[in-house]
């Protein structure tokens, strides 16, 4: 059996792939890698179905053996690459030999790197996903060293190119652009001006749920509760205190804060890559 | 009905009422709309959550022409028996609250014949509601850092069961052993929208 046996990890690594669809009624969110550009061009260089699962590591520090010989590629935050000790470069097609290792480095900016394979990381799928989502406990475990997790059947295609050039994801400063949100009217006209004329910082309190965001307040026009309601990834949502939080992949079902704007979807594998201590900005 | 726009991730609509929401979400089920991956009903609202690509201005157009009258009210689901030892650690404050006995409430409780609305919070706890208003209660002033899996508790206009252990600011009425969610089971959940529910009382 092919596989990849966990070495060693960093700070997180789960296993992700293009989310969970169809079970929102029941409660259960879409979860799905949070930077879904970097994925879903792993799995297009190794020529695999669009949603097979990989691996995405949170700054960095993966260390993972080869069961068998493997063929790989890395993607998304850009991080130091050793296979067997010698280098080796993202975003290329990498091939493992069985035994190999390969070792990642801390990224030194952005946050979340992807290591695809082909055939995709074969454990068993929970509600049609093979994505962990955090919040609602769904999904495979956090692998762990000594996790063997088995690659499934290479795909029929090849891939097609041994390098793609991509821009350097993260930095220190991220623009991401909103639509005004649904209860918009909860808050006063100044908010939304001082949304989009300030910088927030990304803090540590950040995750996959959410990045919780740091800067002016933003003050609503009207008290009371607001019945929960349904939630999109991007959703700036705003606590008693003032401070947004950015929703991410593992976002709630439902809130009951008011949302005061939504970035585009386009713009979220940006708001993925924000690591704690980025500036973020906001445009129309 | 209002309908507004979650940039071009979703459509979210404002009903006038939980009636309103569960005939809107039985009539989505139905005959889904081209556009929607899935659809979120909440207390208030249901929330369309669009496919990538898909164009919001077509599924809010589409969505205002669906018909919630026709559809008159609440689904016809099945209905599930939850036995309930009525032992919760807020059952003396639910009684102050409603005016009831502990015995009242718990009566009360058995006697309504629950509908779930809608499910969120975490996989598979759905909102339950009756036409009994007397167990109205708020939520606890301060949230338990950890309530136990199959807890019965009450909220605002609403009965729930945890279905895993979890924080939460419910009014804890009593526990249940039955399993409301289970991975092994298809569908996983119990409590899913449209499906009536009634507590027994367990010795």
């Amino acid at each position: 059996m092919r596989a990849l046996e966990i070495v060693a990890t960093g700070p997180m690594v789960t296993v992700q792939d293009a989310g969970r669809f169809g079970h929102a009624a029941l409660g259960v969110g879409r979860s799905g890698a949070a930077d879904a550009a970097s994925y879903a061009l792993a799995n297009r260089m190794l020529a695999n179905p669009a949603g097979a699962a990989a691996l995405e590591v949170t700054l960095g520090g993966l260390r993972v053996r080869a069961r068998g010989p493997l063929t790989v590629t890395v993607t998304g935050a850009d991080t130091p690459l050793r296979v067997d000790g010698r280098g080796a470069a993202m975003h290329t097609v990498l091939c493992l030999s069985d035994g190999a290792e390969l070792v990642m480095g801390t990224p030194a900016r952005g946050l979340r790197t992807y290591l695809g394979v082909r055939g995709g990381v074969d454990v068993p799928p929970v509600l049609g996903s093979r994505s962990t989502d955090v919040l609602a406990g769904l999904g495979p475990d956090l692998p762990a060293p000594g996790t063997v997790l088995p690659v499934g059947p290479p795909p029929p295609g090849f891939p097609n190119v041994d390098l793609v050039p991509v821009p350097a994801v993260g930095g220190p400063e991220t623009t991401l652009r909103v639509v005004p949100g649904p209860r918009r009217e909860w808050f006063t006209d100044g908010a939304l001006t001082t949304l989009l004329s300030s910088a927030y910082e990304v803090t540590s309190r950040s995750d996959r749920v959410g990045a919780r965001l740091s800067g002016p307040v933003l003050d609503r026009a009207r008290d009371g509760e607001l019945p929960s309601e349904g939630m999109v990834p991007g959703s700036l949502q705003v606590p008693p205190t003032g401070e947004p939080v950015l929703f991410l992949a593992d976002h709630p079902v439902t809130g009951g804060y008011p949302v005061i704007a939504v970035v585009r979807s386009a713009d979220l594998p940006l708001a993925a890559q924000a690591r704690p201590g980025t500036a973020i900005r906001f445009t129309l | 009905m209002r309908v507004l726009t979650c940039a071009d991730s979703g459509v979210l609509v404002e009903v006038a009422d939980l009636t309103e929401v569960i005939a809107l979400g039985a009539a989505l089920d139905a005959r889904p709309l081209p556009g929607v991956a899935d659809v979120v009903p909440a207390a208030r609202t249901v929330l369309l959550r669009l496919v990538p690509g898909a164009d919001p201005g077509a599924v809010a157009a589409a969505v205002r022409e669906v018909p919630l009258a026709l559809v008159g009210g609440p689904a016809e689901g099945e209905t599930v028996v939850v036995p309930v030892v009525y032992d919760g650690e807020d059952l003396a404050d639910v009684a102050r609250l409603t005016g009831l006995t502990p015995r009242g409430v718990v009566a009360a409780h058995t006697a309504a014949t629950w509908t779930v609305a809608f499910c969120g919070f975490a996989p598979g706890f759905g909102y339950m509601v009756c036409d009994d208003d007397r167990l109205h209660v708020p939520r606890r002033a301060e949230a338990r850092t950890r309530v136990p899996a199959g807890s019965v508790a009450l909220a605002g206009e609403f009965t729930g069961v945890y279905p895993r252990s979890s924080p939460g600011g419910w009014q804890l009425l009593g526990r249940t052993e039955e399993r409301i969610w289970d991975l092994e089971r298809d569908p996983p959940g119990l409590l899913r929208p449209g499906v009536r529910v009634r507590f027994e009382e367990a010795s």
